[in-house]
């Protein structure tokens, strides 16, 4: 589902359709009824390839300690504004 | 749940807007009014009746929000009609008796199976698609105002009944026949629709000439019949009279349905 404030699509949920066209239009009933949306992409469940919820550790937890990747330790400089 | 900030909502025409607005419906345009609003308000109370039994729940939902469009169309009819007798839009819809609606016989038909349901569905929603946008050209301002906002939602309602009619009808051979069997069953109360309607009389340039309705009518649902492999059904018509007040056996049930909580407790609110 895009927002019609610019930004990208985001899950809005899953649902049942005995097709495409249907699934389109099974999600406008279900997730646009109080205009959240402008936008409605659909996939099958089937094309999903999604990580493995057991690999958590290796796949998601690297980045702890290692705090250099956020922009944390930059001054702010006086002289540039709107910063 | 008021949190929506949406204009294109905000803006549109409602029963509350135009019981604010306070415009006083004539007595000819308030008694057409009321058919139409009677049309409406049926056919929603009878999609209800699928909440929670539709074969999918993604279809309760899809039906719950047509019946809703439905009911908020028949809100803004009686609303404004209402008006030319100091009435509300409660009064119509839960104080009068069977011989005092005036729908269209097609509306009160019973569910019957999700097949049947779709065929009075599309017969309904292609009708409806017409007449709203025929009439969002009235002289009458309030009407024009309703019909234009009716038809926006109307157009989804065709959609929804066509994409049924082609799934069921090309599906299996039980959903062809199912479908088949509903369209059949609805078929006698089409040519209602587009008969003479004896409270737009006098009201040239405001209501709409049902006869005016059928050709674009035909347009639409003929083909889709046929290209979801069913046949047009040749059923004769069946007496008709819903705009005098006649009706099927099956309207009076509804209506003791609808009606028994208002009547037993007289200006509850809740």
């Amino acid at each position: 589902m895009r927002s019609s404030r610019g930004l990208s699509h985001v899950h809005a949920g899953s649902l049942h359709a005995p097709d495409e066209t249907m699934a389109v239009r099974n999600a406008r009933d279900l997730y646009t009824r109080r205009a959240e949306g402008v936008s409605i992409w659909v996939v099958p469940a089937s094309a999903i390839t999604a990580s493995d919820p057991d690999a958590r550790g290796a796949f998601f937890e690297s980045p702890q300690g290692k705090e250099y990747r956020h922009a944390t330790y930059y001054t702010e400089s006086d002289a540039v504004p709107h910063l | 749940m008021t949190h929506t900030s949406n204009r294109t909502i905000s803006d549109a025409v409602t029963a509350e807007t135009i019981a604010t607005a306070g415009e006083v419906a004539p007595e000819a345009v308030a008694r057409y009014a009321v058919g139409l609003g009677d049309d409406a308000l049926i056919l929603a109370q009878r999609l209800g009746a699928w909440i929670a039994h539709a074969p999918e729940l993604e279809e309760d939902v899809a039906l719950g929000n047509i019946a809703l469009d439905q009911l908020g169309h028949a809100r803004s009819f009686l609303t404004y009609a209402s008006s030319a007798w100091g009435k509300t839009e409660d009064d119509l819809a839960y104080f009068r008796d069977e011989s005092e609606f005036f729908n269209r016989q097609l509306f009160e038909q019973p569910n019957g199976d999700f097949a049947q349901t779709i065929a009075r569905q599309l017969v309904a929603s292609v009708y409806f698609d017409g007449l709203y946008r025929a009439l969002s050209l009235s002289a009458d301002p309030t009407l024009a105002a309703i019909a234009a906002k009716a038809v926006k939602e109307v157009d989804y309602h065709v959609d929804h009944s066509v994409q049924w009619l082609l799934r069921l009808g090309l599906g299996t051979e039980i959903s062809n026949e199912r479908m088949q069997r509903g369209l059949d069953a609805v078929w006698p109360f089409v040519a209602e629709l587009f008969s003479v309607d004896p409270l737009s009389e006098n009201l040239a340039g405001i209501a709409v000439d049902p006869a005016s309705l059928q050709a674009d009518f035909d347009r639409v649902v003929l083909p889709a019949i046929v290209d979801a492999g069913l046949t047009v059904p040749t059923a004769p018509a069946a007496r008709g009279g819903g705009r005098s007040g006649v009706h099927t056996e099956y309207l009076g049930p509804l209506l003791a349905e609808m009606q028994v909580l208002a009547r037993a407790h007289p200006e509850a609110t809740w």
